[in-house]
C-alpha cells in the first residue's frame, strides 16, 4: 500500500492556493489513512478510539433499518393497491421501488449536508468533522418516502447551517441536527409530513379517488418512470414479474386509508388499531410510517449494538422506557375505554417511532444531558413529554421528535442542577 | 464481627424472593379470592416483620457504635455489598476503599523484579523546571568547575532563600544549561567514584521544636521533596498542613514495584514517617495496595493511618487516595510525598546525611532487558538505555515518568526529580490504512468497539500515534467512567476553557493534579489535551490567589 500513500502525498493540493480542495483532500486522506501525528505533551499514549470510529459504529447500527425501510417502501405501496400482498411476494419489484425512492433521499441529504460541512470547514480552516456522518444517515430514515427532494434539501441546509454551524460545528449544537431537519419540514410544509396519505409512496389522490401513480414515464424528464422502464427491461431478461404486470394506475383496495396505527389510535383507541394491524405486524414493522421507524426488532438490534459497544448511554434508553411506561400507566388510570388514553401502556411501544427515537435520537451525546444523573432525568422526561404530546396533543399523534427537541433545550439546565449539587457537596466539606 | 457474609446474605435474599414469587403465583392461580388475600396478607406480614427486625438490628448496631466503619449489620445485603469485588485476605475490612472505576493500561515490557546495581550513571542533574512555582532563574550557589559534596546546596529560589536545592552526589559541577530567556534548565554534576557527604550530625527528634525541624529540612535539601496540594508546590516553611498523604503503590502503566523501595530500608522509612508526623497537626495517611500484598514495612508502619485501595489505575495516585480518605476542602493544604522521598528524609536522621538513593524502573516493549535499577536522584539515563534497545526497535521516545503523565526527555538526558521510572515507547509517526475503521494492529483501548476488551489481560506494545485527530468534546460520560472520584472532569475542563474560576473551584480543580486526569486524557475520543488544560486552570487559580 506504500505506492498509494506516496501517490496521495504527492498530489496534496496547496493549502493556501486552493483551500477548498485541500480541505476535501484532507477529508479524503484521513478517511483512507489514520494520520501519522504523534502525541505531544500530556499523555504519550492514546486510546485507539476516535470520533470517526464512534460515528461509524452508529451508522453501522442503523443499517438494518435501512434495509428494512427500503423494502418496506415498496411493500407498503403494493399492499395499498392489493398486489403482492404477501411480504416477500414480488420481492424484486418492492426492493427496486424502495431503492429508487430511498437513494435520491439519501444522496440529496448527503450532498447538501456534506457540501455545507466542507464549505464551513474550508472557511474556518479546520479539518472536516464527522458529525454529519450520523446526521446524514439518520435524516433519510426520518422522512416519509414521498418527500419532495427540494424540501429535503432545504430542511437539511437549515438544520446544518442554523442548527449546527451557527453554534460552532460538531459537538457545539444545542438541538439534534437530524430532528431539526425533520421539524423544519413539519412546521414549514405540514401537509407533506403528516396526515394519512404521505406514509405510503406513489399513491395519488384525486378527489375521493386514490390510485397508484403511473410507473412509466410520460416525458423524458420523468426520472422515476425511466428507471421503472429500465428495470422492467432487466427483469424481463430474467423472466421475472415486471411493473407492467400490475394494472396501470390501479386504485387502492377498498377501505384502505393509509393511516398509521397512531392515527387509528387517535380516532378509536386500541380497538381501532388492532382491527387493522395485529401486534405482531406492528412489531415486525409491516405498516406505513417514516422510512426507518417501523421495524422494531431491527431497531432494537441497532440499540443492542450501541449498548454493547458502550457508544450510546443505557441510562437514557432505560429511563426513557420507564418514563414512557409510567406516563402510559397514568393515562390508563384516567382514560375511558376506546380513547387514545386507554391504549394499554405497552401498546405505545408498538406504535410509532418510540424505539427509533430511543436508540438513535435521544442518545445523541452532544445534545443530551452530559452527567450520568442528568441522563437518567433527561431520558425519563423525554419519555413523559413524548407520551403527553403523542396522546394529549389534538393535532398530531406522535411526540418523540418534539419531546427530544424540547428536552435538548433543557438538558443544560438539568446538568446545571446536577453540577450545583456536586459543588454544594464540595463546599459543605469546609 | 459482621452477621454472615455477603454470599449467605445474597443467597437468603434470593431464596426469599423466590418463595414470595411461588407463594404469590399460587395465590393468584387458586382463583379463590379469600385464599388469595390470605396469602397476600401473610407475605406482607412476613415482609413487615423482616424489615422491622432489620431496622432494629441496624439501630442497635448504631447505638453501640459497632457500625463505625460502615460495616453492614443488616440481614439484607446492601447494593454495594453484592457488587463488591472479592478482596484478598490480607486486606483488613476497615479503611478499605474499593474503587470500581479506572483502567489498567497494560503494556509489554514490565520491569523484572531484579534490581540492577552494576549499571551506574556517571552524571546527575537537578532541573529547576521540575519544581512548580519557583522562578525560572534561581540564585546559583555554585559555578562550573566547583566540586561539591552530596548535600551541598546548588541553588535556591530567590523568594525562599532558606529552602536549598542540594546536590544528590559528590563530584564536579560540569555544566549549567540554560533554556529560552536564560532560564536555567539543568545543573549537571559529574559524580566522584567515591562518594563523600556533607555531614549534618545526629539529631534527636524529640528535642527539636517544629521550627528547628523545618529549618533543618530546608537547609539539608529534602524540603523540595515535599509537594503541597493543591497546585503541587513546594510548601512554604510556615505552612502547617492539615494532613500528609503517602501512596505506597503505583498503578500507572509499567510502574516500578514499590515493594522494592523499602527492601532493607524499613528503618529509614519508619523514621521518615515519624519526622513527617511532627510536621502536621493532623495525621499521616498511608495508602496501601488492596490488590497485591504490600511490603511488611508498609503494612506494619506505625504512627500512621492506613487506608487500603482496591482498584484499577489511578487508584495508586495520591490524589485519588486523598479524595477517598479525607478530601480536601477549599481552604485546606495537604502535603504529599513518595515512598523514596520519605526514605531520604528518614536517612537524614538515621545517617545524618543527604542520601538520595532511588530505585527506578526502566521499562517498555522496545527494551531488551526491562528492569529495576538502583541509582541516585537525577541520574543520566544514557548508560541505562544505551545498547538496551531491541534490534527491531525503530524510532523511540524516552519518557521520564509513566506513559500517561511523564515528560519526554532525550536519550542523554536526566530523570526528573519526582520520577521513579523511565518508559521507552515506539514513536507512532506512520499512516495506517483505514486505521480508524479496522485497527489492524492491536492497540490499547477502553472502547468495546475494539476486540481488545475480550482479552483484558493482553499486554500491548503501544506507540505514540494519536490514533485520530483532535475534535470538540462530543462523547460524554467517558472521563467519569475511568476516574474514581466524585468529579465531573468534562464540565471542569469546559469551565477552565471559558475561565470561570468560581466554577472551576466548585467542581474540584483543587483536588486534581495532572497525573490524576491523565487516564481521562488517554481515553478521550476527541483527543483533547486535558492535562494541559488542567495546568492552565491551576495556573489561573494560582495567579488569582
Amino acid at each position: 500500500m506504500k505506492p498509494l500513500l506516496n501517490f496521495l502525498e504527492k498530489i496534496e493540493p496547496d493549502k493556501k492556493k486552493s483551500p477548498f480542495l485541500h480541505t476535501l483532500y484532507d477529508g479524503f486522506f484521513t478517511f483512507l489513512y489514520a494520520p501519522n501525528t504523534v502525541t505531544k505533551g500530556g499523555v504519550h499514549l492514546r486510546d485507539g478510539m476516535d470520533l470517526k470510529r464512534t460515528m461509524i459504529t452508529v451508522v453501522v447500527a442503523m443499517q438494518l433499518c435501512y434495509l428494512f425501510g427500503t423494502y418496506n417502501i415498496g411493500h407498503q405501496h403494493f399492499a395499498a393497491i392489493g398486489e403482492y400482498t404477501g411480504f416477500i411476494e414480488g420481492f424484486h419489484l418492492k426492493l427496486f421501488h424502495g431503492l429508487i425512492k430511498m437513494l435520491p433521499i439519501f444522496v440529496v441529504a448527503h450532498v447538501v449536508g456534506l457540501g455545507i460541512e466542507f464549505w464551513y470547514a474550508t472557511k474556518k480552516g479546520h479539518p472536516i468533522e464527522e458529525g454529519f456522518l450520523v446526521s446524514g444517515a439518520l435524516i433519510p430514515l426520518l422522512m416519509p418516502p414521498d418527500i419532495p427532494l427540494w424540501m429535503l434539501a432545504l430542511a437539511v441546509a437549515f438544520a446544518v447551517i442554523i442548527g449546527k454551524e451557527a453554534f460552532g460545528g460538531t459537538g457545539m449544537n444545542i438541538l439534534n441536527v437530524a430532528l431539526l431537519a425533520r421539524v423544519f419540514i413539519f412546521f414549514a410544509y405540514p401537509g407533506d409530513i403528516s396526515g394519512d396519505y404521505v406514509w405510503v409512496s406513489s399513491i395519488v389522490k384525486e378527489g375521493q379517488e386514490q390510485f397508484a401513480a403511473p410507473y412509466y414515464a410520460s416525458s423524458w424528464l420523468d426520472f422515476h418512470g425511466l428507471l421503472h422502464q429500465a428495470a422492467d427491461w432487466i427483469f424481463g431478461l430474467f423472466n421475472l414479474d415486471t411493473f407492467s404486470s400490475v394494472q396501470e394506475a390501479k386504485s387502492v383496495v377498498d377501505g384502505y386509508s393509509g393511516a398509521t396505527p397512531l392515527a387509528l389510535a387517535k380516532e378509536g383507541g386500541w380497538e381501532a388499531v388492532t382491527e387493522k394491524f395485529s401486534v405482531a405486524q406492528m412489531f415486525w414493522g409491516d405498516m406505513p410510517g417514516s422510512i426507518g421507524e417501523t421495524c422494531k426488532p431491527f431497531i432494537l438490534a441497532g440499540a443492542a449494538i450501541l449498548l454493547a459497544t458502550g457508544i450510546a448511554s443505557w441510562r437514557i434508553m432505560l429511563s426513557m422506557v420507564i418514563g414512557a411506561a409510567f406516563t402510559g400507566l397514568l393515562f390508563n388510570a384516567f382514560g375511558e375505554a376506546g380513547t387514545f388514553m386507554a391504549v394499554p401502556w405497552w401498546g405505545h411501544f408498538y406504535m410509532g417511532s418510540f424505539f427509533f427515537a430511543m436508540a438513535f435520537m435521544a442518545t445523541d451525546p452532544v445534545t443530551a444531558a452530559s452527567t450520568n444523573t442528568g441522563k437518567l432525568i433527561y431520558g425519563f422526561l423525554i419519555g413523559m413529554v413524548g407520551m403527553i404530546v403523542r396522546v394529549l396533543n389534538p393535532a398530531y399523534p406522535e411526540g418523540w421528535m418534539l419531546a427530544i427537541l424540547f428536552m435538548n433545550v433543557f438538558a443544560p439546565l438539568i446538568d446545571h442542577y446536577v453540577l450545583e449539587a456536586n459543588i454544594k457537596k464540595r463546599l459543605s466539606r469546609a | 464481627m459482621t452477621l454472615g457474609n455477603k454470599t449467605i446474605k445474597t443467597a437468603a435474599l434470593i431464596s426469599f424472593l423466590f418463595l414470595a414469587e411461588v407463594a404469590s403465583a399460587q395465590s393468584l392461580g387458586s382463583g379463590n379470592l379469600s385464599t388469595m388475600l390470605m396469602w397476600l396478607v401473610a407475605i406482607l406480614i412476613l415482609l413487615a416483620l423482616l424489615f422491622v427486625g432489620d431496622s432494629l438490628l441496624k439501630l442497635e448496631a448504631k447505638n453501640v457504635g459497632a457500625d463505625k466503619n460502615g460495616e453492614n449489620y443488616s440481614i439484607l445485603p446492601n447494593f454495594k455489598e453484592i457488587f463488591r469485588p472479592k478482596v484478598p485476605d490480607f486486606v483488613p475490612s476497615e479503611n478499605l476503599h474499593t474503587l470500581s472505576k479506572g483502567y489498567d493500561l497494560k503494556l509489554e515490557g514490565k520491569a523484572s523484579s531484579i534490581i540492577d546495581v552494576h549499571n551506574t550513571a556517571t552524571t546527575f542533574a537537578v532541573k529547576p523546571p521540575d519544581f512548580r512555582g519557583i522562578a525560572p532563574i534561581p540564585k546559583m550557589l555554585v559555578q562550573i568547575g566547583d566540586s561539591v559534596k552530596a548535600g551541598d546546596p546548588l541553588f535556591f529560589n530567590k523568594k525562599t532563600p532558606e529552602i536549598k536545592f542540594c546536590s544528590p552526589v559528590s563530584g564536579e559541577v560540569i555544566a549549567i544549561n540554560r533554556a529560552e530567556k536564560r532560564a536555567i534548565s539543568e545543573v549537571i554534576i559529574l559524580a566522584d567514584k567515591e562518594q563523600t557527604y556533607r555531614e549534618f550530625g545526629q539529631f534527636d527528634l524529640t528535642q527539636m521544636n517544629r521550627e528547628e525541624l523545618v529549618g533543618f529540612l530546608a537547609e539539608s535539601g529534602v524540603w523540595p521533596m515535599i509537594r503541597r496540594r493543591p497546585y503541587q508546590l513546594i510548601p512554604a516553611l510556615t505552612e502547617v498542613p492539615r494532613d500528609i498523604f503517602i501512596s505506597t503503590f503505583d498503578t500507572a502503566p509499567l510502574a516500578p514495584d514499590s515493594n522494592l523501595f523499602v527492601e532493607g530500608r524499613e528503618a529509614e522509612f519508619q523514621k521518615g514517617l515519624d519526622v513527617l508526623a511532627k510536621l502536621t497537626d493532623g495525621k499521616v495517611f498511608l495508602g496501601l495496595n488492596g490488590k497485591s500484598q504490600p511490603a511488611a514495612a508498609y503494612a506494619n508502619a506505625t504512627g500512621v493511618e492506613k487506608h487500603y485501595f482496591h482498584g484499577k489505575h489511578p487508584a495508586g495516585n495520591v490524589g485519588v487516595q486523598i479524595h477517598h480518605a479525607k478530601p480536601i476542602a477549599n481552604t485546606d493544604a495537604v502535603w504529599t510525598l513518595g515512598v523514596q522521598e520519605v526514605i531520604s528524609i528518614g536517612a537524614l536522621f538515621t545517617k545524618g546525611r543527604f542520601e538520595t538513593d532511588r530505585i527506578i524502573a526502566i521499562a517498555g516493549a522496545e527494551l531488551s532487558n526491562p528492569r529495576h535499577i538502583k541509582t541516585k536522584l537525577g541520574a543520566s539515563i544514557e548508560n541505562f538505555v544505551k545498547q538496551g534497545l531491541n534490534d527491531d526497535a525503530g524510532e523511540v521516545r524516552y519518557i521520564s515518568g509513566d506513559a500517561l503523565s511523564g515528560t519526554q526527555i532525550e536519550a542523554n538526558s536526566f530523570i526528573g526529580f519526582f520520577d521513579d521510572q523511565i518508559t521507552v515507547l515506539q514513536e507512532g509517526n506512520y499512516n495506517e490504512m483505514f486505521g480508524w475503521l479496522l485497527p489492524l494492529a492491536p492497540r490499547p483501548s477502553v472502547s468495546r468497539t475494539m476486540p481488545g476488551f475480550l482479552m483484558p489481560n493482553h499486554e500491548y506494545r503501544g506507540d505514540t500515534n494519536t490514533h485520530g485527530e483532535k475534535r470538540a468534546f462530543v462523547v460524554t460520560g467517558q472521563y467519569e467512567s475511568v476516574l474514581p472520584m466524585d468529579i465531573f472532569p468534562q464540565h471542569l475542563m469546559k469551565s477552565i476553557l471559558i475561565g470561570d474560576i468560581e466554577k472551576m473551584e466548585g467542581l474540584g480543580i483543587l483536588e486534581l493534579a495532572e497525573e490524576d486526569i491523565a487516564i481521562c486524557e488517554f481515553v478521550c475520543t476527541s483527543k483533547q489535551p486535558l492535562q494541559a488544560i488542567l495546568k492552565d486552570g491551576l495556573d489561573m487559580m494560582l495567579e488569582q490567589g
